[in-house]
């Protein structure tokens, strides 16, 4: 971070969000990532889509700064990223901890960075009756449904307050009904989290309907081998997925995903 | 507790219980039918009379021997948990200290009680010092393995939170391990009451292993029968006193997956 206050500002105003430029990773002899470079706007929703395996979860990981690239650069308002902390981040699995209630599993990430247990439980609290769901508060973790083992997880990486969510395919373990369900409820709540968010998925029903920009990576060493602005209008409804544009958009993808010719 | 599951419980105690009994019964008969000597094998019922003719000098000595046999659990809990933390944090500790650990195995604590005894007198140190070597492999094994268990994923969840790694061990890694931690607890319990009786053999003058020393060389063998059940009497309340401890402070560990 810049020493002088005002550039320090103008940095922070100009640059964007997040950045990962020219990243390259290797991991035990295998290339992950070679050279992939990203760009999110402070404010913006992007999706990362990609074949199984292609690297999807290793660049969140890079931009969550718990890994560091062998080569290339990752910001986070124009300041290289130095380690975790900076960022919220949402793993593949929602890894809820079953010796805590519901609320105390929320505020885990509170607490986890020194926030006294008592406060940290109070908002816990609050962020569950804000988004009506107060009544499980003291249920354990195992009595939860798929559908809302999810909720609770993304509540817990919301309440950190941070102004980048990183979310790893956080309904790619649901079934095709509860997932519907929880894509209306993220769209629903977005404007509430008013955070940059980068979400992982291998559905592109998904990252269309949610995004402002899908990113696609191609297969493993992945580069990026599509960056495509959706202009749907928001806020959006399942309904857009029937409309041309919709499937102008989602034939592109594809295509990029190497799926359709 | 719900009634119920009271009720549920009984009845699925039922079969053990009537097996007891029946074992009982088949035990008292033998005895009866081929006019078994008391000195050999008394029956159920001589037994039971000698316990309650001899219940005062029964409490009296037991009671020395659960204080040894719990004063000795609590030590091995104490020194197996710092021990079993101690080689997770440090790779250093792990490497000195495992293979001795796990050598002094090895050692016949039966042979060791005697130069306890000469060291630190008739006293109950050296049973509990006994009861401690029994109890607190168990326990340092369990200890080690549930924090070796630690799923990745959350420690980078938790550092992905930023947090320490002070804080990132007691609300993580310490209470994932408790699972393992009880089931080391519920298997050391069970050496427990053993490790103080073999100390007491081998030198004492109050204690149940005292008074079954001296009823055997007297030929009091229903009251050495008598002994032999208040002894495992003993066990199973202290393994039914850890179970309650794991059901009161952790019950999710007891939740099936
Ligand atoms: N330590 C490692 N050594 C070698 N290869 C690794 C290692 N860790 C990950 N990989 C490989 O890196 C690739 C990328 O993994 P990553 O989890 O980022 O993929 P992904 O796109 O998230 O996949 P998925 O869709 O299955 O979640 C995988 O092919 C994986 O096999
Ligand atoms: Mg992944």
């Amino acid at each position: 971070m810049p020493e002088d206050p005002i550039r320090r500002k103008l940095v922070i105003q100009y640059a964007p969000k997040l950045t990962a430029c020219g990243v390259h990773l290797a991991k035990g002899g295998v290339r992950i990532l070679d050279g992939v470079d990203l760009e999110v706007e402070s404010g913006q929703f992007v999706a990362v889509i990609g074949p199984s395996g292609a690297g999807k979860s290793t660049l969140l990981s890079l931009l969550a700064g718990l890994e560091s690239p062998d080569a290339g650069l990752v910001e986070k308002d124009g300041v290289p990223l130095v380690g975790p902390g900076a960022v919220a981040y949402m793993p593949q699995s929602d890894l809820l901890l079953p010796w805590r209630s519901v609320v105390a599993n929320v505020s885990l990430g509170l607490e986890a960075t020194g926030a006294s247990k008592r406060e940290a439980r109070e908002k816990a609290m609050r962020a569950l009756e804000r988004f009506g769901l107060e009544e499980f508060a003291r249920v354990s973790p195992w009595a939860l449904s798929g559908g809302m083992r999810s909720r609770v997880a993304l509540l817990r990486t919301a309440l950190l307050g941070r102004d980048v969510l990183l979310l790893d395919e956080p309904f790619g373990a649901l079934d095709a009904l509860t997932r519907r369900e929880l894509q209306e409820w993220l769209i629903g709540v977005r404007d509430e989290l008013a955070a940059t968010i980068v979400l992982v998925t291998h559905d592109v029903d998904e990252a269309l309907l949610l995004a402002d920009r899908v990113v696609v990576l191609s297969r493993r060493p992945a580069r990026v081998a599509l960056s495509l602005p959706v202009e749907l209008e928001r806020p959006r409804k399942m309904a857009v997925e029937t409309t041309e544009e919709f499937a102008q958009l989602k034939g592109r993808l594809l295509e990029a995903l190497g799926i359709v010719h | 507790m719900k009634p119920r599951t009271l009720k549920l419980r009984t009845v699925r105690a039922l079969p053990a219980i009537l097996l007891a009994l029946l074992a009982l019964a088949a035990w008292e008969l033998a005895v009866r039918v081929f006019a078994i000597p008391e000195f050999l094998l008394p029956g159920p019922s001589a037994i039971a009379e000698v316990f309650w003719e001899s219940r005062g000098l029964l409490l009296e000595h037991a009671i020395p021997t659960a204080g040894e046999a719990l004063a000795g659990f609590l030590g091995a809990a104490i020194t197996g948990l710092l021990s079993g933390v101690l080689i997770n944090r440090s790779p250093l500790a792990e490497r000195a200290l495992y293979p001795w650990l796990v050598a002094s195995q090895t050692l016949p604590v039966i042979a060791i009680a005697p130069i306890l005894v000469t060291w630190f007198g008739y006293g109950p140190l050296p049973k509990v010092l006994v009861v401690v070597l029994f109890c607190f492999f168990p326990i340092t094994v369990a200890t080690v393995d549930g924090l070796r268990a630690t799923d990745p994923d959350l420690i980078r969840l938790m550092r992905s939170f930023g947090a320490s790694r002070r804080k990132t061990f007691f609300m993580v890694e310490a209470p994932g391990a408790l699972p393992f931690l009880f089931g080391g607890l519920r298997l050391a319990v069970t050496y427990c009451v053993i490790g103080a009786v073999i100390g007491e053999w081998v030198g004492s003058s109050k204690g149940l292993g005292f008074l079954m020393i001296q009823d055997k060389a007297q030929f009091e063998i229903p009251r050495l029968f008598a002994e032999i059940a208040v002894l495992s009497a003993m066990g199973v309340s202290l393994f039914l006193f850890v179970a309650l401890v794991q059901r009161l402070t952790a019950p999710w560990t007891l939740r099936e997956r």
